[in-house]
């Protein structure tokens, strides 16, 4: 679909289109930018000077290793339960045509369609009645939660296109339907559960909403970064954290789109 | 030739292990593996999710003695009816109209990207724009938050164009408005505004872009073979035909933009929006009910809303 | 048939919700047979099959292999393979790792297996191919790999599904020649799904004819073809002309309706005397279609206005112009007695009386 107007109708849209896509790309520059600067206590700008510095100050915050330790720890573990959650429904549901299959979909979705503080504040007073204390494992039982949805997506969508007659093949073949899993099944939606995991392992990571509500002391990272916003001192800190979270989320979701990519190719 | 000759029949049988006789099982009896398969995520979802949902629907329903500062459990609608007061019905207008606000102008400004995406960009390009639109999405909402306090801020970037392009002036006017302006960008409505409208930006720009890729050619060539000039095919054959997706992206902006707390939280002066009004509610005044009933309302909001966008085709288009 | 039958379906039913795809259907398949079930999509030949793999239980009705019922057992414990319509090959393995599944699953180990796997690809004449990807191959190239994956676990029963359907005519005509072959080599049953009743014909030893979930008839193809039974089998099987009871009394005497095969049909003189042990017609030529081969003949008759017999006759010693020439003018028309065969009406489904 090649251009349909002349050139200078073209030239204003595309000045616009490019505007809109730097407008959403300078904030992550400016905080790349940020992370070097001399500068204590503001956001001067431009930055005085550069420096690496903060790195340094930042690596020795145990706060934030602290932090950081218990978001890998909750994705991680939170990862584990949606992936095994959304594989079993996605095998249940994606060929049967029984009554309450539209509901069960719609039943997933909701935890991330509904607003975060809907699913938030609904998470909380639920455990305020059950009497559990607020810890490390009510906010993995809210993030896994929200997170179910991403691995069926990914994994319903593939099992729809995968050949049926296939795994007839196999139990025809001497192939019970264990192994007909681990043979035939497991390979097919291997990549698209990777991806689906790691979707669910960014959400989690990056996830600040519900935890604030589902958590007691703890401190994820994007509560330690929430916190942080509070506290004009620590500036420079804060920024190197920013662009070590930006990293951090960012290769799992590229990693996930390329394995979905790589199959519809 | 070969071994293959006379058959006798393979007497080398695979073990009947237990798992052999699970699936056999399963076999005879479909339905148990349905069940198998669905009984701890109905179980986990069904429970946990929905349980607290209407846990919070109930207690909705409940209400709050400003005496003892207990909730009291009976059913009774005084607490719905709190939300009647003027301070509260500030509260949803503040929040309604800064979510229809955001949601028109990031249409405006999504628009033009979408509709290069889809009718002018090469396929290479296309494909890079796309990655390009996706990757502040990926990226954490709570730096790119942070990275507009840096920018809004006083000594930030913002204010440092604004002095050199001698345009303080302007920028003082716009932070002296009632009720939208404030001490600085950092600290004011259009500072919120100008955060919603960014954050959600791709949420609005993908719907509209998969809208108009799905416009065919045959149908702009049409209009023009029949006479129709480009800003005309423009208006009466290409917007109307990409409005499904405008409305599809509404739906994220708009709805995004309701519950939000964070935000009006860190950019925002002291009047709230549902978000923080809940958070608070919840929280330090220990009035669950109110904070449960402050919730409906974003809830029942985006239900109506998803009404009307269904009717005006939103959902072919998501 | 001597012996255990190979396959004994004993009125078995197949029923989703208020469809019956199969119908109290009851069929014996012998030993070493190569069988056909042939008939229109939706006749229940495909769900019969599948009963017979274990892919479908049956509603009502027993299942025995070789004298054991195998109604509840699984396919994988079943000492049967099958040939998949659209091959279903796996598309994450080699061609070698497709072929050994069934023995790689049965843990035989490895040196075996690629002997085994060797022998199957020379067996289906496609040697040095074990290393490819089945999106590498043709789709006469996955047919036969699909064929040694089934055969290398010498089932003693194999079941194919139309798995011709997918190939041009030309590979098609060729792999029902190799098909026949290897299946005389192996000596193993088959029991052959298709639509296609010249493919039927040619291949096996014996044809069951199904339609709307019942057998109508079974036997071989020369039975099937010049003696069918049903009005259903005469029409499918090959093409033939269909007497209803009243057009049938003035010629043959009786009435019950009959099938007459075009080819048994001559034409004569319209006054020449019918012989013994023959049953004649008279009429007028209505149309005369030359088909190079043979001509096909349109008459219809005197007893009967509504009725036009076909009659195709080859052209030995005719050519266009001499044929042309019947046109238009009264005819007789003679057949054997016995190639007018009475058709059963308690079976019969498609209209006729």
């Amino acid at each position: 679909m090649r251009s349909d107007n002349q050139a200078p109708r073209a030239f204003g849209l595309s000045l616009a289109a490019f505007a809109v896509l730097v407008f959403l790309h300078f904030p992550i520059w400016l905080i790349a930018l940020y992370a070097f600067t001399t500068e204590e206590a503001s956001f001067t700008f431009p930055p005085p000077g550069l420096t690496l510095e903060w790195f340094g100050v930042l690596f020795q915050r145990s706060d934030f290793w602290n932090a950081l330790g218990l978001s890998l720890v909750v994705a991680l573990l939170s990862t584990a339960i949606a992936v095994i959650l959304g594989t079993s429904t996605a095998l249940a549901i994606y060929r049967s045509r029984f009554f309450g299959r539209d509901a069960i979909a719609l039943m997933i979705i909701l935890p991330i369609a509904l607003p975060g503080i809907v699913t938030g504040i609904a998470l909380r007073s639920a455990l305020n009645l059950s009497g559990l204390n607020f810890s490390f494992w009510t906010i993995v039982i809210g993030h896994a939660t929200f997170c179910v949805v991403t691995v069926y997506n990914n994994v319903v969508a593939r099992l729809r296109r995968t050949n049926y007659s296939q795994i007839e093949a196999s139990m025809d073949l001497g192939a019970s339907i264990t192994q007909t899993f681990r043979h035939v099944i497991l390979p097919n939606i291997a990549t698209a559960l990777l991806a689906g995991a790691m979707l669910s392992f960014a959400l989690s990571f990056d996830e600040v909403i519900v935890t604030t509500f589902t958590a007691g002391q703890q401190q994820t990272l994007p509560i330690w970064v929430y916190s942080q916003l509070q506290r004009p001192r620590d500036r420079p800190v804060t920024n190197v954290a920013a662009l070590f979270v930006i990293a951090t989320t960012f290769i799992p979701i590229l990693l996930a789109y390329r394995f979905t990519r790589a199959r519809t190719e | 030739m070969s071994a293959v000759g006379t058959l006798t029949p393979e007497t080398a049988r695979p073990s009947d292990g237990l798992l052999r006789r699970i699936g056999t099982v399963f076999y005879r009896r479909p339905v148990l593996a349905l069940i198998a398969l669905l009984l701890p995520t109905l179980l986990w979802i069904g429970v946990i999710y929905l349980g607290s949902l209407s846990a919070l629907l109930v207690q909705s329903f409940f209400y709050l003695d400003g005496f003892s500062g207990r909730v009291i459990r009976e059913f009774t609608l005084r607490t719905y009816g709190e939300l009647l007061l003027q301070q509260n019905i500030d509260i949803f207008v503040r929040t309604i109209g800064m979510a229809a606000a955001v949601t028109f102008v990031s249409g405006l400004l999504a628009f033009p990207l979408a509709y290069y995406m889809a009718r002018f960009a090469s396929e290479r390009m296309r494909a890079l724009l796309y990655l390009g639109v996706m990757v502040p999405l990926w990226s954490s909402y709570l730096v790119r938050i942070y990275a507009w306090k840096l920018i809004l801020a006083q000594e930030g970037i913002v204010v440092w164009l604004a002095n050199l392009l001698g345009l303080q002036g302007a920028l003082d006017w716009l932070l002296a408005l009632p009720g939208i302006g404030g001490p600085s960008l950092s600290f004011s409505y259009i500072g919120v505004f100008v955060v919603f409208v960014y954050i959600w930006m791709p949420y609005m720009i993908l719907p509209i872009h998969a809208a108009l890729e799905r416009v065919p050619r045959s149908v702009i060539e049409a209009s023009a073979d029949l006479g129709g000039r480009p800003g005309y095919t423009f208006r009466r054959v290409i917007l109307p035909l990409a409005f499904p997706g405008v409305v599809a992206g509404s739906i994220f902006t708009f709805s995004l933009t309701l519950g939000d707390y964070i935000i009006p939280g860190v950019f925002g002066n002291s009047s709230y929006f549902i978000g923080q009004a809940v958070f608070v509610q919840q929280g330090t005044a220990g009035n669950i009910p109110l904070a449960a009933a402050l919730t409906v309302v974003p809830v029942v909001v985006m239900g109506v809303y998803l009404l009307f966008a269904r009717r005006l085709g939103a959902f072919d288009a998501i | 048939m001597n012996g255990v039958p190979a396959v004994r379906l004993a009125q078995v039913s197949r029923h989703f919700g208020a469809v019956k795809a199969v119908d109290a259907v009851s069929l014996d398949v012998a030993d070493g047979e190569f069988f056909s079930m042939l008939g229109p999509s939706g006749s229940g030949k495909t769900t019969c099959l599948r009963l017979i793999a274990g892919f479908e239980r049956p509603t009502t009705g027993q299942i025995l292999l070789h004298g054991r019922d195998v109604s509840a057992t699984p396919p994988y414990d079943r000492d049967v393979n099958t040939v998949f319509q659209d091959y279903a090959l796996f598309p994450h393995m080699t061609v070698g790792e497709n072929i050994a599944y069934g023995l790689m699953i049965r843990k035989v180990p490895k040196r075996e297996r690629e002997q085994r796997v060797g022998e199957m690809l020379t067996l289906v004449r496609l040697p040095d191919i074990e290393g490819r990807k089945p999106a590498q191959l043709s789709g006469g190239q996955r047919q036969r790999v699909a064929l040694a994956r089934a055969l290398i676990n010498r089932p003693s029963l194999l079941l194919l599904d139309e798995p011709l359907g997918a190939l041009d005519l030309k590979l098609r005509q060729q792999m029902q020649v190799e098909l026949k072959t290897i299946q005389k080599q192996v000596g193993i049953t088959f029991i052959f799904v298709t639509h296609d009743q010249e493919e039927a014909l040619t291949m096996s030893d014996r044809i069951a004819v199904f339609n709307l979930g019942r057998i109508e008839q079974v036997g071989t193809p020369a039975d099937v073809y010049e003696r069918p039974t049903t009005a259903f089998v005469a029409g499918f099987v090959g093409t033939s002309n269909m007497l209803a009871p009243s057009a049938a009394r003035p010629i043959a005497g009786h009435d019950a309706p009959l099938s007459i095969r075009p080819e048994k049909i001559r034409i004569v003189d319209a006054d020449a005397p019918i012989p013994p042990d023959c049953q004649g017609a008279v009429g007028v030529v209505r149309d005369v279609m030359y088909l190079g081969m043979y001509t096909r003949y349109l008459v219809t008759l005197d007893t009967d206005r509504t009725v036009d017999l076909a009659v195709v006759q080859q052209n030995l010693d005719t050519s266009s112009a001499d044929v042309q020439r019947v046109k238009g003018q009264r005819v007789g028309l003679i057949w054997r007695r016995d190639d007018a065969r009475i058709l059963r009406t308690d079976l019969d489904r498609s209209g006729v009386p």
